[in-house]
């Protein structure tokens, strides 16, 4: 890895505590600067989270049930930051910009290399994808018949990601 | 052909022959060549019969009916073009150079609409081209800027140099220039690599490039905006012969290759279609080309068994294993001579009633019914497969046997004395036999889409010509290597006329086709053209 490249990680990772979305935590190992393991819990206003205003679909006990609790992988190229930084969802979930496979990767808008840009921080990167959990971005889906359940049959996404949650994100 | 207009396209009846032509009417075989495109669309060429012997364009003075005009461009070449229209482009525009060739690649080239759209809202088009607002006046350069910190490798160095393009974007510029190789060399982007900074959508220029590019970078750089070039522009087309770095420029339109089947040739040596860039296949148009590979494609369990490479002898059917291009075989066993593509007695084909070419169309009488009908329409086109893949099998054959007795030929020359040139008369026979046959192969998925008139017999004459003087120079081919040296006078005779019949049957089909006289064996009109 280049010094340009540990350098820029270490800055960011010393300024991103006081910038992190809520829910949001990074785990980061100073002897490998390449990887960041961030636990994010799903937003309260998405399907992500089994919260109170979705309670009316389920039965007394999701009352108490926290949000979902997602692992990613934040893997950063050698050349960081002249190339985007490489994100994988640990946790599987359901979701149009998420490819439903043991990768869990994610490219669109900012992680497509042709869009990042070298002053891009990885901050921003973690606001997208808590963005992205609140509202998908259906034209850039990768998952093509999950972004046609979303479109189509929102109450059946809402409850297949919900159901999800329940299986895989706890 | 003697006359030009004893075929007149409007009053051309083929009723007769649609009948019983094929059961297969699927529209979408009705390609074809019909008199729908008005006949100004396509100059007349002059033809002339003199340059049989030769092949060189440069000696010839007039242009065949199948030949098409075209240059080919080398890299310097294109890169000079596109030199001389921004020249043009910026004085008009009143922008400099590198602005200019902005702007024309975001036009793709075409000059007269960027003129047109920039005199009419000149702030939208610079804009859109990455040319938008400017923060600095002054001509970008390398520079140190006092307290300046690189919003990418984080340094603050004082004696860090610095640049940033008219957008005011600054980087340093070692920061700058690993953005560029990383846009250069990993993702091959040239013509549209946009300024570092956050959300900025300028466009890096070629001075700016100038600025900040190595050597190296530059002429990958180069490269890449000539492919972007060259595939921008209509009329250009890469030669796609591996590793050839030339681009062929003909004006002939998509809308023509119903009529006109352009092959090229290129500095390298490869005969291309630039209709499709598949390797030359003249004379079936574009479009035939395309459906007859499908079928076969399609139908390929059907017909895999015909291009195996042994066969029986139709007398004694002891098994005859073919390992030369020739289609004159004779049987080792009982010395039965025949003819492989259609299994006919030989001697039979060297005459006038020799038909091996010609599919005959049964009796209406015996295709009445479906399963009959299927059954024909089947065999017609086995017909035609077999002889189409028969001579693509034997060109490859003819090719193994020149490989070989070129060996052969380097060790006469050793022990015989025999010069380079001398041996050169081989060199052009394989060539002939090469080209020849690939003509031939396409004649064959020509004929099969034909709808039989008084043309397709003429067609069918002139291939049934230049197939016997194949065969006749194959069969010389494939001679013992001491009897070749005194062939020599024979086979450049044979190598000549085999150049003539080809010449012959591309140029009278070239014309028919251009004039709309051909017409398609399916569909219920001859007339009935769709566009592929
Ligand atoms: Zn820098
Ligand atoms: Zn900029
Ligand atoms: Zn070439
Ligand atoms: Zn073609
Ligand atoms: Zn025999
Ligand atoms: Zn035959």
């Amino acid at each position: 890895m280049s010094s340009v490249a540990k350098k820029r990680i270490l800055k960011e990772y010393a300024e991103c505590s006081n910038d992190l979305p809520s829910g949001m935590k990074v785990i980061f190992d100073e002897a490998n600067l390449t990887k960041w393991d961030v636990v994010m819990e799903g937003p309260a206003e998405s399907p992500y989270a089994v919260c109170l205003e979705l309670a009316m679909c389920f039965d007394k006990r999701s009352l108490m049930h926290q949000g979902g609790h997602f692992k990613l992988e934040i893997n950063f190229p050698n050349d960081y930051p002249f190339k985007p930084p490489v994100v994988n969802f640990k946790t599987k979930v359901y979701h149009p910009n998420v490819s439903n496979d043991d990768k869990g990767s994610m490219c669109l808008g900012m992680l497509r290399p042709e869009e990042w840009k070298p002053p891009n921080k990885v901050i921003s990167v973690l606001h997208l994808i808590q963005n992205l959990l609140v509202e998908p971005n259906i034209d850039d889906a990768i998952e093509t018949s999950i972004a046609n359940d979303y479109k189509t049959n929102r109450a059946e996404f809402n409850k297949t990601a919900q159901d999800w949650v329940k299986r895989y994100a706890k | 052909m003697d006359s030009e207009n004893e075929y007149n396209s409007s009053q051309m009846s083929d009723d007769g022959f649609m009948e019983d032509s094929d059961v297969d009417m699927d529209d979408g075989e009705c390609l074809l060549f019909a008199a729908v495109l008005s006949e100004s669309d396509f100059e007349v060429e002059e033809e002339d019969d003199v340059g049989f012997e030769t092949q060189d364009k440069d000696i010839k003075p007039t242009k065949h009916a199948y030949e098409v005009d075209f240059n080919v461009f080398s890299p310097a070449d294109i890169h000079a073009q596109q030199d001389k229209q921004i020249a043009e482009t910026s004085s008009i525009l009143e922008q400099p150079p590198e602005a200019t060739a902005i702007l024309l690649r975001h036009s793709r080239w075409n000059k007269e609409k960027l003129v047109e759209a920039y005199l009419e809202r000149r702030e939208e088009v610079l804009e859109e081209a990455g040319l938008g607002e400017e923060v600095q006046k002054h001509p970008p350069k390398v520079m140190k800027v006092p307290g300046f910190v690189c919003d990418i490798c984080c340094d603050d160095d004082e004696d860090m140099e610095t640049f940033a393009m008219k957008c005011g974007h600054r980087f340093c510029v070692d920061c700058y220039k690993r953005y560029l190789r990383t846009k250069i060399k990993d993702e091959g982007e040239a013509a549209r690599i946009r300024c570092p900074g956050d959300k900025c959508n300028r466009i890096v220029d070629s001075k700016s490039l100038d600025l900040l590019l190595p050597p190296d970078l530059r002429d990958r750089y180069n490269e890449l905006i000539n492919r972007t070039y060259v595939d921008d522009k209509e009329n250009l087309k890469w030669c796609p012969a591996p590793n050839c770095v030339y681009a062929v420029d003909c004006k002939i339109k998509d809308r023509e290759l119903m009529r006109i089947v352009p092959t090229v040739h290129c500095n390298c040596g490869h005969y291309f279609c630039f209709g499709c860039t598949l390797n030359d296949h003249q004379p079936a148009p574009c479009a035939l080309v395309k459906k007859w590979m499908k079928k076969c494609e399609d139908d390929s369990e059907t017909a895999n068994w015909i291009s195996a490479n042994t066969k029986e002898c139709p007398k004694c059917h002891s098994t005859i294993e073919k390992n030369g291009g020739c289609n004159h075989m004779t049987c080792r066993k009982c010395r039965n001579e025949f003819c492989w593509m259609c299994m006919g007695v030989w001697s039979e084909h060297g005459t006038a009633w020799y038909n091996c070419n010609r599919y005959e169309e049964k009796s209406g009488h015996d295709a009445r019914d479906a399963q009959a009908r299927s059954r024909q329409s089947l065999e017609r086109y086995l017909h035609y497969y077999n002889r189409y893949a028969n001579h693509e099998q034997s060109a490859k054959l003819d090719k193994d046997i020149y490989l070989k007795t070129e060996k052969k030929m380097t060790q006469l020359q050793n022990s015989t004395g025999m010069s380079w040139i001398e041996v050169q008369f081989l060199d052009a026979a394989s060539q002939a036999l090469q080209q020849c046959r690939q003509t031939l192969k396409w004649t064959y998925a020509f004929a099969y889409y034909l709808a039989r008139n008084n043309l397709t017999e003429i067609f069918e004459d002139n291939q049934k010509d230049l197939e016997m003087a194949v065969e006749n120079l194959s069969e010389m081919f494939e001679k013992p290597i001491d009897q070749l040296k005194g062939l020599k006078r024979d086979m450049l005779d044979k190598t000549a006329y085999c150049n003539k019949r080809r010449i012959i049957l591309l140029d009278d089909t070239a014309t028919n086709l251009k004039d709309g006289e051909f017409s398609c064996a399916f569909g219920m009109m001859g007339f009935n053209v769709t566009l592929p």
